[in-house]
């Protein structure tokens, strides 16, 4: 997030798209109402009708996979009023004309075609959004999870600057992340082309840094993302995969594709609290602890570096994350002698410069904000504040372009999958949770009462699933929440896997696959 | 009768909460909301409401394991370690440092993730590190 949580119920307008927000994220939900209870506009844009849809004051449900056209549709709106940040545009801004010669053809009528959006709503999302200032842009994964997620968001970042919203308090561009540490896990350098705090390892300064840091010569090539190994498994180029607390099986598209790139592998390890799908495959198992066993820190999705601590000793024979990694590396011939999550914590805010400032002690019970490079540095509550990161805000001409695949004959529904309210993720944590178990049992699919009644299925009849990948039998819930034409599957559930059907086709430059949009045919089960 | 209350954070969701946990003569019995934090202000969702109970879950693993003929049978840590190390070290001499991937995790702390992508670029000594930020 540019933005912190507590700022958004001071916006005068929030943008609310691609973002089950109360189902998902509901403390920061919360913080919409409080903004609605203040006298906010909220806009909401989601292919379903979420929770959050009721209490909107325009609320549409566009096509799957038609967001650049939706985004680029309001700006062309806004444009065309004036409603614009001028001055903040002339400013803080560049390549705005090449932009604004992009979103000129996405007339309402245009976008209508493309998104199903009715024009006067349109119009009226532009008008509020662009009137009422600051406003705020809330997303999550209904924007990134496309092949044109890159996009998806460039077009969201070209909304926000246009009305000069980013660099403000209560304003920006807010994407919600979904894990409790993947801000963190970005911010250490999990990824293949950068070291920790985004420091590009194709830079030769970088390199040396880390080299000497660590006193070992080290790659400068950029590795395999997630999406990349995949492949290079089935090519046979990768022959051994260490998994750490990740549960692939069930969260990678394409579930068969995967399992045939797991078995082409020479060793898979997996480290982990549960025994998981992805462990079941594995050669070794390595046993890791929870959160209440653990001292360390999380960063959340404000970039808000806080500490976590250890309530209960490990149970039975398990060890901290940190302890495995370090017996591993040390029987490899590295040496790792830690006796702590602190020293740890010591050494890498010497190469971490955005979170140099920070030690345990001055975390606290409310941690801090990055980028926090000294030792007096209060840390930072929202970015880009005069000026932007890079220097000048860019904007980009995006296009819009068609998901990689569309209903057709022999699969004629869209789908679409996510998450719902007391599962997470692959549920590995949640369905062991007797009150969370409780709440929801078994996977289904969301599917229109019209459609229902054409197919002729009934409320918790089994129904079979199949795309182009792969099927699965799951009960039917017919519900309003998604329009005719389109169904929706949540993840969590193994035993009717949503990844079997998903289409692992993916964004060129995020590498991010499009768990968003595929075709799907349904029938009643025999 | 030993009662603890030690303050953390959720594990569920990037939202971050402030969490409290009961701890009562070293078993972990209930999670509480943070009245005083930031995020959320003395409020959870339901998931935290139940935080402890994937930790109390008699499903956790409790030993490392090793597949020994086919079958994933519990083992030493020595021997689970060991057994990886002479497996990946062939393979590195074999195939080379990039035949080898590393997934960090979104679930795990950031002084862990700082060990994970040190583990692949110093020891392994490849960049084939990511983690399911996309997924």
């Amino acid at each position: 997030m540019t933005n912190s949580i507590a700022e958004i119920e001071d916006s005068a307008c929030i943008f609310i798209t691609g973002s089950n927000t109360s189902a998902c994220h509901p403390l920061i939900a919360r913080r919409v109402f409080r903004a609605k209870e203040k006298g906010a506009k909220l806009i909401v844009a989601d292919p379903r009708n979420i929770q959050l849809s009721r209490f909107a004051d325009v609320a549409v449900t566009q096509r799957l996979g038609s967001d650049v056209a939706m985004l680029n549709g309001m700006m062309h709106i806004i444009l065309k009023n004036g409603w614009q940040a001028q001055s903040y545009i002339e400013e803080r801004t560049e390549e705005f004309e090449e932009f604004k010669a992009a979103v000129e053809s996405y007339t309402p009528d245009k976008v209508e075609q493309i998104a199903g959006i009715a024009q006067n709503d349109l119009e009226k999302m532009a008008e509020l959004y662009a009137t009422n200032s600051p406003a705020s842009i809330l997303y999550a994964m209904g924007i990134t999870q496309h092949t044109t997620g890159v996009d998806n968001v460039k077009s969201i970042c070209n909304l926000a600057m246009l009305c000069g919203n980013v660099g403000v308090k209560s304003g920006g561009v807010n994407p919600l992340r979904g894990q409790n540490n993947v801000q963190g896990a970005c911010d250490m350098g999990g990824l293949p082309n950068v070291f920790p705090a985004y420091q590009p390892v194709t830079v030769e300064a970088n390199n040396e840094k880390f080299a000497k840091a660590w006193g070992k010569a080290l790659p400068g090539k950029i590795g395999y993302t997630i999406t990349d190994m995949v492949r290079a498994m089935i090519d046979g180029k990768l022959k051994a995969l260490y998994v750490v607390g990740e549960n692939p099986m069930l969260s990678d598209p394409d579930q068969h594709h995967l399992v045939k790139a797991l078995e082409k592998l020479d060793l898979l390890i997996c480290q982990d609290i549960f025994f998981t799908e992805t462990a079941e495959k594995a050669d070794v198992v390595f046993a890791a602890v929870s959160v209440a066993e653990k001292d360390g820190t999380y960063t959340n999705t404000e970039r808000r570096c806080m500490k976590v601590n250890k309530a209960i000793d490990p149970i039975e024979n398990t060890l901290n994350d940190w302890e495995i990694i370090s017996k591993l590396s040390t029987a490899m011939g590295y040496e790792m002698n830690y006796e702590s999550p602190e020293q740890i914590f010591d050494e890498l805010t010497t190469v971490t410069p955005s979170y140099g400032g920070m030690t345990y002690e001055r975390l606290g019970l409310d941690g801090l904000q990055w980028p926090c490079p000294n030792a007096d540095h209060p840390g930072t509550q929202f970015l880009h504040k005069d000026q932007f990161t890079r220097g000048k805000g860019l904007f980009h001409a995006v296009e819009y372009l068609d998901p990689a695949e569309m209903p057709d004959e022999e699969y004629p529904y869209w789908l679409t999958t996510g998450r719902m309210f007391a599962h997470y993720h692959t549920g590995t944590m949640t369905r062991v949770s007797p009150h969370l178990d409780t709440e929801q049992k078994t996977g289904y699919v969301e599917i229109n009462p019209e459609d229902a009644k054409t197919l002729g299925v009934n409320d918790g009849e089994t129904v079979r699933l199949s795309t182009r990948r792969g099927e699965t039998e799951i009960p039917a819930r017919v519900s309003n929440k998604v329009v005719p034409g389109l169904l929706f599957v949540p993840f969590h559930f193994a035993e009717s896997p949503a990844n079997i059907l998903t289409n692992s086709a993916f964004d060129p430059i995020a590498k991010i696959p499009e768990y968003k949009v595929c075709a799907v045919k349904i029938e009643k089960a025999a | 009768m030993d009662f603890k209350i030690i303050p953390s954070v959720c594990s569920y969701c990037g939202t971050g909460c402030g969490v409290l946990f009961q701890v009562m003569d070293g078993r972990l019995v209930d999670t509480l909301p943070m009245k005083t934090h930031p995020v959320n202000e003395g409020k959870l969702c339901i998931k935290g409401w139940n935080l402890h109970e994937h930790v109390v879950s008699d499903k956790r693993l409790t030993s490392p394991m090793l597949k020994k003929n086919g079958h994933l049978q519990e083992a030493s840590w020595d021997d689970a370690i060991q057994t990886t190390v002479e497996k990946l070290k062939a393979i590195i001499e074999a195939h080379g440092p990039d035949s080898v991937g590393v997934l960090a995790s979104a679930k795990i702390t950031n002084e862990e993730n700082y060990l994970v992508q040190k583990f692949a670029r110093a020891v392994i000594g490849t960049n084939n590190v990511d983690h399911c930020a996309r997924l």
